[in-house]
């Protein structure tokens, strides 16, 4: 375990730094001059040339790249262009919205679905048993930002609960308020995750129920929950694992639409508002970032596969999916 | 793509069960309604899209089936052009994905070791980036059209393709008539569309279907942030973004497209569940 540990750990490395050149190289292939974000409308071509300089997009790629590279090692995130502020203050402060708002909701979504997952597969013959299945049907199929509309317009708007959008101006130092804010956000989130999580809880739960070893421990004599608890939970864990991890990753930045929804000042706003303005450093950090937690959880993944399943443990990477 | 005459396997084959699924008739009729509204938007509507004669947010009936929307245009003319482009939106994307997929997914299929590691690791990492951020950033590059919303949804999920296709092949190569096809001498390309291809293609064709519902919504969730199609052309995405603040006081304007869009993604879901039940034998066993 501990020579895997240290070759996943080496594989980890590569794929970051991979991702900052794939990264890097992308960004520079997106037409829009950075410039024009510095400049007004109709600036001359000598300011032009000065907005370039200052901000170092005028040196060659190579540069360029050794520079960003020397200023992550440093834990600099370099400096937006359209604002003049660091870059990682701002992601720190995004983080403190959108990972609680990620977090919590994923927490939600898992002690939503695993049950609801496992009786829909347990019990597919009774009314109930359908009806969960036909609810993660209808979830699947609701786009993310009307359900927050509706549950705004219920919530916030009929009952008014809850506030319907937006975030204490001091953050966490008013924490009722910032849990009321995000109260609503988590819900929409949790709801349009559990229900893919379901399906996959329920087929997974389908192939153990059907399987042969389950049966020899019932024709031994355990009781179906202790059957189900000794063999059927590390079995079907495995495949439900790796689309958590998944489903984490993508729902930290994919929170830019539920962020949208309910005016939030998350990381997903970040990215979106950087990309509109072309401000290479936002864009880049928070991207870097980004794959930083996707390649980290996908890791923390891998790993607790091979702590339940033995027979992956030749492998690399990518569990049974 | 041509089959050869000869086909070692039996790959299970359209309409040849026995017992018609009761989850495709279902997904059929809901998909073919909104597809019946779509075809009948490129002929006939009840009124011009640009058509702001009509009072502003009248509720339903005076001449307008739903009533209109904030500038007087008719809602249900515009819930039709947005079914036209949820359908050129999810079958655009998914041709983007097919082709890119399958052609990356065969090739990573044959790769082998460090070059097979890095490969499933880069389609991982491709996965979880969120398809809405990959479109944003492209849509950034070129323009908000629909053209670079279905490029960029169509490119996002060309990963999830390539990544089953080539498990999935990867699965077809061990068997037997693929070693016997190559040591009657038939090339690799042949057996890739003679044999390899043929025998996938289930799984694969319930799984693009799954993608055209995902293509809609992600489509929906760009044009709600105002990079999909631009105006005239009424999204169900920009319809909904448009209604949200007068939610309470209009609400079928911020109902109706949601409806619609919840009804085609149900609706293609449920046709790729009953394709999945006819194609696959082993899973009508497993519910039987």
């Amino acid at each position: 375990m501990a020579r895997y540990l240290l070759r996943r750990l080496a594989f980890l490395v590569v794929s970051l730094a991979l991702a900052s050149i794939v990264l890097f190289v992308l960004l520079r292939l997106l037409p829009g001059d950075p410039a024009n974000a510095l400049t007004s409308v109709g600036a001359s071509p000598e300011q032009i040339a000065a907005a370039r300089h200052s901000i170092g997009s005028d040196r060659p790629l190579p540069e360029q790249f050794t520079h960003w590279l020397g200023q992550l090692a440093s834990g600099d995130l370099g400096t937006s262009f359209v604002s003049s502020l660091p870059v990682g203050p701002e992601v720190v402060s995004r983080l403190n919205v959108t990972v609680p708002l990620t977090l919590a909701a994923f927490v939600l979504a898992v002690v939503i679905a695993v049950p609801a997952g496992f009786v829909a597969a347990h019990k597919r013959h009774t009314w109930y048993g359908a009806l969960l299945s036909a609810v993660s049907q209808l979830g699947i199929a609701v786009p993310v930002f009307w359900l927050g509309m509706i549950l705004i317009a219920v919530f916030a708007l009929n009952a008014g609960w809850l506030p319907a959008g937006g975030f204490p101006q001091d953050g966490w130092s008013e924490p009722a308020e910032a849990i009321r804010s995000l109260v609503l956000p988590v819900v929409t989130i949790a709801l349009v995750m559990s229900a893919s999580l379901i399906r996959y809880v329920r087929s997974a739960t389908l192939d153990v129920l059907g399987s042969d070893y389950l049966r020899t421990a019932r024709a031994l004599g355990s009781s179906f929950g202790s059957a189900m608890w000794r063999h059927g939970l590390r079995n079907a864990s495995v495949p439900v694992i790796s689309v958590l991890g998944v489903e984490l990753a993508s729902t930290l930045l994919g929170a830019v639409v539920v962020e949208s929804v309910y005016a939030l000042p998350g990381l997903g706003s970040m990215l979106a508002t950087g990309i509109a303005q072309h401000d290479y450093p936002v864009i880049q950090g928070v991207l870097f970032i980004s794959t930083l937690f996707v390649l980290f959880i996908g890791f923390v993944a891998d790993l607790v596969q091979r702590i339940i399943d033995p027979r992956l443990r030749g492998r690399l990477s990518g569990g049974a999916r | 793509m041509t089959l050869t005459e000869t086909r070692p396997t039996k790959a299970p084959r359209f309409g040849r069960s026995s017992r018609r699924s009761a989850t495709l008739v279902v997904g059929c009729v809901l998909a073919g309604l909104i597809a019946l509204l779509a075809l009948v938007s490129l002929v006939w509507l009840p009124y011009a899209t640009d058509d702001t004669s009509g009072g502003r947010l009248t509720g339903p009936g005076g001449g307008h089936l739903l009533g209109t929307d904030k500038l007087g245009r008719d809602l249900f003319t515009q819930l039709m052009t947005g079914s036209r482009i949820a359908f050129e939106a999810g079958l655009g994307s998914v041709a983007v994905a097919a082709a890119l997929g399958i052609t990356l997914g065969v090739l990573a299929a044959f790769a082998q070791g460090w070059l097979d590691d890095t490969l499933s690791a880069f389609l991982d990492i491709l996965i979880a980036f969120p398809t809405l951020l990959l479109a944003m950033l492209i849509v950034a590059a070129r323009s908000a059209t629909l053209g670079s919303a279905v490029l960029a949804i169509g490119l996002a999920q060309s990963a999830v393709v390539a990544r089953l296709v080539r498990v999935l092949v990867k699965r077809v190569l061990t068997q037997d008539y693929i070693t016997a096809a190559r040591t009657s001498g038939t090339s690799w390309p042949r057996t890739v569309l003679g044999h390899v291809l043929p025998n996938i293609w289930p799984t694969l064709v319930v799984n693009l279907a799954l993608q055209f519902g995902l293509a809609v919504l992600a489509e929906a969730g760009l044009s709600y942030l105002g990079l999909g199609a631009p105006p005239p052309n009424a999204s169900w995405g920009r319809m909904l973004q448009e209604a949200q603040a007068t939610f309470t006081t209009a609400p079928a304007g911020a109902l109706a497209p949601g409806v619609l869009l919840v009804l085609l993604v149900i609706g293609v879901n449920l046709i790729a569940d009953g394709l999945r039940e006819t194609l696959d034998p082993a899973t009508r066993r497993r519910r039987a």
